[in-house]
């Protein structure tokens, strides 16, 4: 992508050419060109990437880069479970199910709720310091606010989508769980599309206590739908790093040369909840009941 | 907005100190200082208490989580010590001033709403002994605070 253009502003100058930096003046009789480079962002695309290593990653990125990033991975490796910073086990899986089966839970450090991944989930996060989306202030629902807008573009078309008490949907069905981080002066909004899914993982998650109010009373299977049902997957990859690009200038980088870009110790919250932790959560729930 | 001041009047009586009065906009409390990522301290000697801001409150939307600090931890001014989560999204809360936490509210564990209802008086974060305190006075006053969160605020 290249370096976007502003609208040209025209006044009266003497005859020069001058050529400096990011930003160039082009004065010739009578004009003048103010050109101005957008904001960079660097892109990573990865593939099965196990989703602890993805939010590893991404946090490593929010705190210890000062570069904006865009983070596409096409599928994790095993079915996993997501809570965000509050979740408790306890209250948001059927503990049993998840012990029995051996099912990663991880907490991330993101707010927001509870989602189980897999091969057909894909992950679209975006990292950016506030200065360089100076449209959005570093509060959730502005944050939100311009996430909508850059997926209304990548959806433009598609019936019925629409980022709707903070979820995105087609009409009143919830295919991508979306949460955030704010630090001083930066943001992530990350996002676990459901491509697909297999309904039986669904069976892990409970009914949570907060939904949004369009959810109803529905079970996990009737709240849902597949974004295959659609969109192309590569179609929806494609629009959507375009999408940015209308934003930030493009910049591919390769995994392997993470470091380079992240030094420095840095706060780490998201991790795997053990197994004894696990039981605990069991054990509380019996209590309870 | 008149049951905002109305609530306002009342803490600033409780504290024994004034209120600004800002029209619609968010309410700041006179002999507080205030840091740019939106915390308020109140000096005492060398403890201090932190919190907050109205205006943060108010952009953050409901409260449903705070992530307090161990007691004993060191802070630091300007770096992070919790977060506070609402909307999908946790928000990290930085130190107006360092020192050593000395005590955290351990109600906003069950009530984390008190940050927005009462972002001044039951909804304070932690308490720290000072260690340095002239880095007060980095911090703004009322009215510089005021003014910067409109100038923010008419940015977007």
């Amino acid at each position: 992508n290249q370096s976007k253009f502003p609208a040209l502003s025209v006044f009266r100058s003497s005859p020069r050419f001058l050529l400096s930096g990011p930003c160039f003046d082009l004065y010739s009789k009578g004009f003048k060109m103010s050109i101005s480079r957008a904001p960079l962002m660097n892109l990573v695309r990865l593939k099965g990437t196990p989703i602890l290593e993805q939010l590893h990653l991404e946090e490593r990125l929010l705190r210890a880069s000062t570069d904006n990033w865009c983070i596409v991975n096409d599928g994790t490796n095993v079915p996993t479970i997501v809570m965000g910073m509050s979740g408790k086990p306890s209250q948001l899986l059927e503990v049993g199910p998840v012990i029995k089966d051996r099912i990663p839970v991880i907490k991330r450090f993101t707010g927001g709720g509870t989602v189980i991944v897999d091969k057909s989930t894909l992950f679209v996060s975006l990292i950016c310091n506030k200065d360089d989306v100076p449209s959005v202030q570093p509060y959730p629902r502005s944050v939100m606010a311009w996430s909508g807008s850059l997926y209304g573009e990548v959806f433009e078309g598609v019936d019925g989508f629409q980022l709707r008490e903070n979820d995105y949907v087609f009409g009143d069905r919830k295919f991508g769980g979306n949460a955030q981080s704010i630090i001083r002066n930066r943001w992530i909004h990350h996002t676990s599309f459901l491509w697909d899914y297999n309904v039986r993982n669904m069976a892990y998650l409970k009914l949570p206590s907060k939904v949004p109010q369009y959810r109803l009373e529905r079970d996990h299977t009737e709240f849902v739908c597949r974004m295959k049902d659609y969109i192309e997957r590569s179609d929806f990859v494609e629009k959507t790093v375009k999408a940015v690009g209308k934003q930030f200038a493009m910049k591919e980088v390769n995994i392997e040369d993470i470091d380079s870009y992240a030094k420095g110790e840095h706060v780490k919250s998201t991790r795997l909840l053990t197994m004894e932790e696990l039981q605990e959560a069991m054990a509380s729930t019996s209590q309870s009941a | 907005m008149a049951a905002r001041f109305l609530w306002a009047s009342r803490v600033a009586s409780h504290l024994r100190i004034s209120i600004a009065q800002r029209g619609f906009a968010s309410v700041v409390l006179k002999d507080l200082k205030y840091a740019e990522s939106h915390e308020w301290v109140k000096i005492d000697g060398n403890k201090a208490t932190f919190g907050i801001t109205d205006h943060a409150q108010d952009h953050l939307g409901d409260v449903v989580y705070v992530e307090l600090p161990d007691l004993g931890r060191s802070v630091s001014q300007g770096e992070s010590f919790g977060a506070v989560e609402s909307v999908k999204a946790t928000s990290d809360i930085n130190s107006p001033v360092s020192g050593k936490v000395v005590e955290v509210n351990e109600v906003l564990s069950e009530s984390p709403g008190l940050v927005n209802t009462s972002p001044y008086e039951d909804g304070w974060i932690i308490k720290v002994e000072l260690s340095d305190a002239e880095e007060a006075k980095k911090l703004m006053d009322s009215d510089k605070y005021s003014k910067f969160c409109e100038e923010e605020d008419a940015k977007h």
